[in-house]
């Protein structure tokens, strides 16, 4: 299981060893629990998934209707647990969270910034069960990393890196990948060796949420993604398997599009701070899709009854080119956020797929990116960066089309 | 790969952990942010490495358990295949 994708702050995949259900049976229970704890960050990344609107929504989840979730969720059959946000640990019951969980046989993952974890905490969260953190950082050196997160952290998350390995656990890197950094790969991987990570997420931006308004400036052109790949395998031929380093492709790139968390419906549910249930983390933005909630509906019945979960399973939804593919047992269509913030529409084919009438949207927008690196060699300029005093909607369609 | 000393003793990797699911009638390898589902013969002999046991005794144990005779190679090659993947390791 070595092509396995991370599910961090640049949103990708739950890992391709879970089987998807195969179209038209009874869904398989969902194996993949992501509770996002709190939206709240003391980071404001230009690549964040979040939604833009994240400002607006409701009150967060109390500890006993989490306690809840994870226990409806358990007797369902979901194993693996992702603990994120925002910044989890701002969540000051993290610890009675994670300790709940280990009692009940999840296998938990904290996904965080680092920020606030100090050693009070992580020995807290040791003895009470957690089992491994991933640890993001934005990029391998202070300036680029404090700018990315529109913070000054550089220092403090090297620190808690330090922590990790001070406390016995498996170190998981992450770092978000885009125009700004690509080209910083081979010392990004050069802070992770010597950081002592044991796996190392080089997560391309996917682009929704905060990362979608900042679609033209973070893209990358295939000549720097190339020369990462490169550098990548380099690396990797180096280390042998002392360390593990997935390299997430950003799709625009490709000619067919990501199986998007195996189908929705299919193995993964996340759950936002407010409680709403989704079939995968930037769901909210799809227009229709009536989310239920888990303050009011128990888990069961939105896993397997909602008509939300419902609405992407199998392929009776699908139009062509989808619909008579030979391929859509493969990768189900793609994402169904992309295809809705590119064409508007979300029963479409996901756009980066070269059969679908969409995919000039991404390819324009990559041949865009090809231009804009060209002229501004790396400079930086109008990102907007995550922050809970602006809330955006979500707009679709080209962003920049007519411009 | 080369051959698998006997005495050796294989055990889960570090930050990893092996249990059985009831909703998928199987023992499940969990690691950071994946899972491996086993079959029944990955499951057998996964759960008998506990760092304790040599691959001896494992294979004995399983032909024992499984009424069979000779099932060392394959012991070894799936013990080999596992290393390789680091979901287990070895202890001298």
């Amino acid at each position: 299981m070595s092509d396995l994708p991370p599910v961090g702050h640049g949103l990708a995949a739950p890992s391709a060893a879970f089987a998807a259900a195969a179209p038209g049976r009874t869904p398989g229970p969902p194996l993949w629990l992501l509770l996002e704890l709190t939206y709240r960050c003391p980071l404001h990344c230009v690549f964040c998934y979040n939604p833009t609107e994240f400002a607006n929504t409701g009150a967060e989840l109390s500890t006993d209707d989490w306690l809840r979730v994870l226990r409806e969720a358990r007797a369902l059959g979901a194993v693996q647990l992702g603990l994120s946000g925002g910044e989890p640990l701002a969540r000051d019951d993290l610890e009675s969270i994670v300790a709940e969980a280990r009692a009940l046989g999840f296998y938990i993952n904290l996904i965080t910034s680092g920020i606030g974890l100090s050693e009070a905490r992580i020995g807290a969260l040791k003895r009470a069960g957690l089992d491994h953190i991933q640890l993001s950082f934005q990029d391998s050196s202070r300036e680029m990393n404090d700018f990315l997160s529109s913070t000054r952290t550089f220092e403090l998350k090297a620190q808690v890196a330090a922590l990790i390995r001070q406390y016995d656990y498996p170190m998981v890197l992450n770092v978000v990948l885009h125009r700004h950094n690509i080209d910083h790969v081979g010392e990004i991987l050069a802070m992770a060796e010597r950081m002592g990570a044991q796996y190392v997420e080089l997560a391309n931006t996917q682009y929704y949420g905060w990362a979608w308004l900042n679609r033209e400036q973070l893209l990358p052109s295939r000549a720097q993604l190339e020369r990462a790949e490169e550098v990548t395998r380099a690396f990797r031929a180096r280390v042998g398997n002392r360390m593990q380093v997935y390299f997430v492709v950003p799709d625009y790139f490709e000619v067919r599009p990501k199986a998007c968390m195996s189908g929705l419906g299919s193995v993964f549910l996340a759950v936002a701070p407010d409680g709403t249930a989704m079939p995968c983390h930037a769901a909210r933005m799809l227009p229709g899709l009536a989310l239920p909630n888990v303050r009011t509906s128990p888990v069961r019945e939105i896993w397997y009854e909602s008509t939300a979960f419902n609405r992407f399973r199998g392929q009776g939804w699908m139009k062509e080119p989808c619909a008579s593919c030979p391929e859509r047992d493969t990768d189900f269509g793609g994402c169904r956020c992309q295809a809705y913030l590119l064409t508007g529409d979300a029963d479409n084919a996901d756009p980066v797929c070269d059969l679908s009438p969409h995919h000039h949207l991404v390819s324009e927008a990559v041949a865009r990116a090809e231009r804009a690196v060209a002229a501004s060699a790396g400079q930086v300029q109008k990102l907007k960066f995550r922050d809970h005093r602006i809330s955006i909607p979500v707009v679709t369609g080209d962003p920049v089309a007519g411009a | 790969m080369s051959a698998i000393e006997a005495a050796s003793k294989p055990v889960l990797g570090h930050g990893l952990r092996l249990q059985w699911e009831p909703a998928q009638d199987a023992h499940v390898l969990l690691f950071p942010e994946g899972m491996v589902k086993l079959n029944g013969s990955a499951g057998a002999i996964m759960s008998r490495c506990d760092g304790v046991r040599s691959l001896g005794d494992i294979v004995a144990d399983l032909e024992l358990a499984y009424g069979a005779t000779g099932l060392g190679p394959d012991v070894e090659a799936f013990v080999a295949l596992a290393i390789g993947k680091r979901w287990l390791e070895l202890r001298a």
